[in-house]
C-alpha cells in the first residue's frame, strides 16, 4: 500500500491506522499467518499496531501475544502457560535504556562497572536461553539507544563510569551474542535513534505518562525496521533492482548530451552524487542483490554511458541490460520472467514519476519507491530495507555470477539440435546426500525463499531445520549441481518423513535456476534409493497450491505417481510404489559428499 | 486561528483516529462520549492532534484536559 512505503508520513499512519488496517484486510491478497510474541519492558500497543500494518502489507498475517506490562523477563525465564499454548513463530523482546537494571556509580572502580555489565548480560542471557529452550524459534532483541543526558559531558563516552560508555559496551556485548548464535537477531535501535536524533526519540513525557520508551511519532519507523527483520526471516526479501539510467545512474540524457555530456564522477557536484550512488549500488550488488537495467535508450548509448571512464558500475555488474523504447512496465515484467523470479522480488528505481506511476499501476507487486532527488536516492533505498540480511550464505555472494552463467548456457543451447545432447554437453555433476551441519543455513534459506518449484511451501526456521537434522525419523536430501560453466551450489532440498512402510514427502523444492536440467529426477532417484534402504514400500507426495507454485502442479504425475486424493482447495496427494523402481537420471552424474 | 477552524480540523482528526465518519465533537465532548476512547487510543489521539496542529502539549496539559473545549483552548493559545 502506497501509504506504508518508505518514506512514509508517520503521523498519517498513526492517525489512520484503523482504516488502513480495514483496507488491507479487505484487499483479498493471500497472506501467511505468523505468530509473533512481543515481550515488552515498556508499553508496546502502538508498536504492535504499526507492526501489524507493515506485516499485512508484505503478505504476512500476524497473530500477536503481548506480555503483561513489564512481565517480559518473567515470561521469558520462567515461562507462561498462555505463551506456551500460543507457540510463537518468533519472539520479539522490546527492551530499551529504561530496562537497564543499574548503571555504574561515579565513585565505583572499573571492576564494579565490569561486574554490572556482566550482571546485565546474565539477566538478558537468561531470558534468551529460556525462550530458546522453550520455543525453539528466532528471537529478535532490541539493542539500546544512548542516554539522553551525559553527566560527565563528552567524557561519558570513554570513561567506564559514563552511561554512554556503559550502554556502548552493552551494545557490543549484544552484538557479540548475535554474531555467535543462530536464530538471534538485533533490532538496531541504537542506529535508528541516531537517524532520528535522540532528542526526538527519547521523549520523557511519553515515558512518564504512558510508559512508552520512545516518542509516539517515531513508532512507525521503529515498527517498519522491525517488520523488515521479520520479512527477511520468512523469506519475503526483494532480490533484484531494476534501474533506469538517465538521471538515475548519471545526470543528463546520454542520447541527447552524448557520453561526454553526462554527469558522473568528480568533476561536478552532481557528478559526485551520482558516483556515490553507483558506489552504493556496487556494494548492494556485492552483497548478492541482482542489478538490472531498464532504460528508454538505444543499446549503444546505454552501453556508452555504462562505460563512462568515471563511472563505477560496469556492464558486467548487471545480470540483464534492457535498453529499448518499449513501455517500462512490459520491460520490468520481462525482467522478472527472464530472471525466473516473481515480480514481487523486484524494486524499480527511476527518477521519472511518470515511469514509476505506470509500473506501479500495471505491476502492483513490484516495489516502486519514490526515490526523491539524486542526493536522497541512497537514503530512501537503504532505509526502505528491501534487502535486509538476516541470514548470509556464500551463495548470496555468487548469485550474480550464477545468473550470468545461466545466460551463457542459454546461448549455448541454441547450438544443439536435441535437448538431451545439450544437457550432455553441460557435463553436469550433482552431489546429493544427507544434510551437513555447515549447509543448514543455506537449506533453511531455500525453504523460505523458494516459491515456484515448491510442492508444499513449508517454511522452516534454522532451529526447526536443526531439529529435523537430528531426527532419525527423516530422510533428508540436499542436492548441489555443477557443470562446465560453474557451480550452482545447493539448488534442491527434499525431506521425507518415515512413516511405517511409506515415506511422506513433507518438502520438495528446487531453485528455478536449474529448471529443465533433469535435477528433479536425480533427487527422485536418490530419494527412492534411500526410502527403499529404510525399508519403505511407497512414497507419498503432496501438492499444496499457492499463488506461485502452479508450475509443479503435475510434477508427481510426471514422475509416475498415481493421484490418491484431491480436496476442494486443489490440495492433491500422490503415491508411488517403490517395488521395481528404476532410476530416471540420464544426463547427470550423481555423487555423494566426501 | 479561528475557533471554528480548530473545531473543523479537530473533528477530522477524531474521525480518523476513531475511524468513524459520523463523529461530531464539541466543547463538552469527553472520553465518556466516545466508545473507543480509552487510555490507549487517547495516546494516539494526542499524538494525532499534535501532528495536525504542529504543536506539542506539555505533560501537565495532557493530564489536565477535562474535555475537547479545553484542548481547543490550548491549541488556540499555542498557535498565537
Amino acid at each position: 500500500m502506497k501509504e506504508l512505503e518508505y518514506p512514509f508520513d508517520a503521523g498519517y499512519i498513526l492517525k489512520k491506522k484503523r482504516s488502513i488496517k480495514r483496507a488491507l484486510l479487505s484487499d483479498g491478497r493471500p497472506r501467511t499467518e505468523k505468530r509473533i510474541a512481543v515481550l515488552a519492558g515498556s508499553t508496546a500497543n502502538e508498536i504492535v499496531d504499526m507492526l501489524e500494518l507493515f506485516l499485512l502489507d508484505i503478505g504476512i498475517a500476524p497473530v500477536f501475544y503481548l506480555s503483561e506490562y513489564n512481565r517480559w523477563w518473567q515470561d521469558a525465564v520462567f515461562g507462561e502457560p498462555e505463551l506456551d499454548s500460543f507457540a510463537p513463530d518468533v519472539v520479539f523482546i522490546h527492551t530499551s535504556l529504561r530496562n537497564i537494571t543499574a548503571f555504574p556509580k561515579i565513585d565505583e572502580d572499573k571492576a564494579a562497572a565490569d561486574a554490572l555489565l556482566d550482571a546485565e548480560m546474565e539477566k538478558f542471557s537468561a531470558a534468551w536461553d529460556g525462550i530458546k529452550s522453550r520455543y525453539k524459534c528466532p528471537i529478535i532483541q532490541n539493542n539500546f539507544e544512548l542516554p539522553f543526558f551525559r553527566i560527565m559531558g563528552n567524557r561519558d563516552a570513554y570513561d567506564y563510569r559514563g552511561r554512554v560508555n556503559f550502554v556502548t559496551r552493552l551494545n557490543a556485548a549484544f552484538a557479540k551474542r548475535a554474531e555467535e548464535s543462530d536464530g538471534f537477531y538485533i533490532n538496531d535501535i541504537n542506529y535508528l535513534s541516531a537517524c532520528k536524533g535522540l532528542d526526538k526519540w527519547s521523549d520523557p513525557a511519553c515515558w512518564h505518562m504512558y510508559k512508552y520508551a520512545m516518542s509516539i511519532p517515531e513508532i512507525p519507523e521503529f515498527s517498519y525496521n522491525l517488520a523488515a527483520i521479520i520479512k527477511s526471516l520468512f523469506g519475503k526479501n526483494k532480490k533484484a533492482l531494476v534501474l533506469d539510467l538517465d538521471n538515475t545512474l548519471w545526470g543528463g540524457v546520454v542520447g541527447d548530451d552524448g557520453v561526454d555530456g553526462i554527469e558522473i564522477g568528480p568533476e561536478t557536484h552532481m557528478g559526485q552524487v551520482y558516483a556515490e550512488f553507483q558506489r552504493y549500488l556496487k556494494l548492494v550488488r556485492d552483497s548478492g542483490v541482482m542489478l538490472t537495467v531498464c532504460s528508454k535508450n538505444d543499446v549503444e548509448n546505454a552501453m556508452a554511458g555504462l562505460n563512462h571512464p568515471s563511472g563505477i558500475l560496469r556492464p558486467d555488474d548487471f545480470v540483464m541490460i534492457t535498453a529499448n523504447w518499449e513501455n517500462k512496465d512490459a520491460n520490468v515484467a520481462a525482467t522478472a520472467a527472464g530472471l525466473n523470479i516473481g515480480e514481487d522480488a523486484l524494486v524499480f528505481v527511476d527518477d521519472n514519476p511518470a515511469e514509476r506511476a505506470i509500473v506501479a499501476s500495471q505491476l502492483p507487486d513490484v516495489a516502486v519507491p519514490n526515490i526523491g532527488a539524486p542526493e536522497e536516492y541512497i537514503r530512501v533505498l537503504d532505509r526502505s530495507r528491501f534487502f535486509e540480511m538476516t541470514s548470509f550464505s556464500g551463495d548470496d555472494l555468487k548469485r550474480n555470477e550464477m545468473y550470468r552463467q545461466n545466460a551463457a548456457r542459454a546461448a549455448q543451447q541454441s547450438k544443439f539440435a536435441d535437448y538431451g545432447e545439450y544437457l550432455d554437453s553441460l557435463e553436469m555433476t550433482a552431489v546429493i546426500d544427507d544434510f551437513l551441519p555447515v549447509y543448514l543455513p543455506r537449506i533453511t534459506q531455500l525453504t523460505n525463499k523458494s516459491n515456484q518449484f515448491n510442492l508444499t511451501t513449508r517454511r522452516f526456521t534454522e532451529d526447526e531445520m536443526r531439529a529435523v537434522y537430528s531426527d532419525p525419523g527423516y530422510i533428508r536430501l540436499y542436492g548441489s549441481l555443477k557443470d562446465k560453466f560453474g557451480d550452482n551450489g545447493i539448488v534442491s532440498v527434499v525431506i521425507g518423513k518415515i512413516d511405517g512402510d511409506s515415506v511422506d514427502i513433507i518438502l520438495w523444492l528446487m531453485s528455478c535456476r536449474v529448471l529443465k536440467r533433469e535435477m528433479e529426477y536425480a533427487m527422485l532417484d536418490s530419494l527412492a534409493e534411500r526410502a527403499k534402504a529404510a525399508g519403505a514400500k511407497e512414497l507419498i507426495g503432496h501438492y499444496y497450491p499457492t499463488r506461485k507454485n502452479g508450475m509443479v502442479k503435475e510434477l508427481y504425475r510426471d514422475f509416475g505417481f498415481e493421484q490418491v486424493s484431491c480436496d476442494e482447495e486443489g490440495n492433491t496427494c500422490w503415491r508411488l510404489a517403490l517395488d521395481g523402481y528404476t532410476p530416471r537420471t540420464v544426463h547427470i552424474k550423481i555423487e555423494r559428499n566426501e | 486561528m479561528e475557533e471554528k477552524e480548530v473545531y473543523e480540523r479537530l473533528n477530522e482528526v477524531f474521525r480518523d483516529v476513531f475511524d468513524d465518519d459520523e463523529l461530531e465533537v464539541n466543547a463538552e465532548t469527553t472520553a465518556d462520549d466516545i466508545d473507543d476512547w480509552d487510555s490507549l487510543s487517547h495516546i494516539t489521539l494526542v499524538s494525532a492532534v499534535e501532528d495536525e496542529f504542529g504543536i506539542r502539549f506539555k505533560m501537565g496539559e495532557v493530564s489536565g484536559m477535562k474535555n475537547v473545549g479545553e484542548m481547543v483552548d490550548i491549541i488556540i493559545s499555542r498557535a498565537q
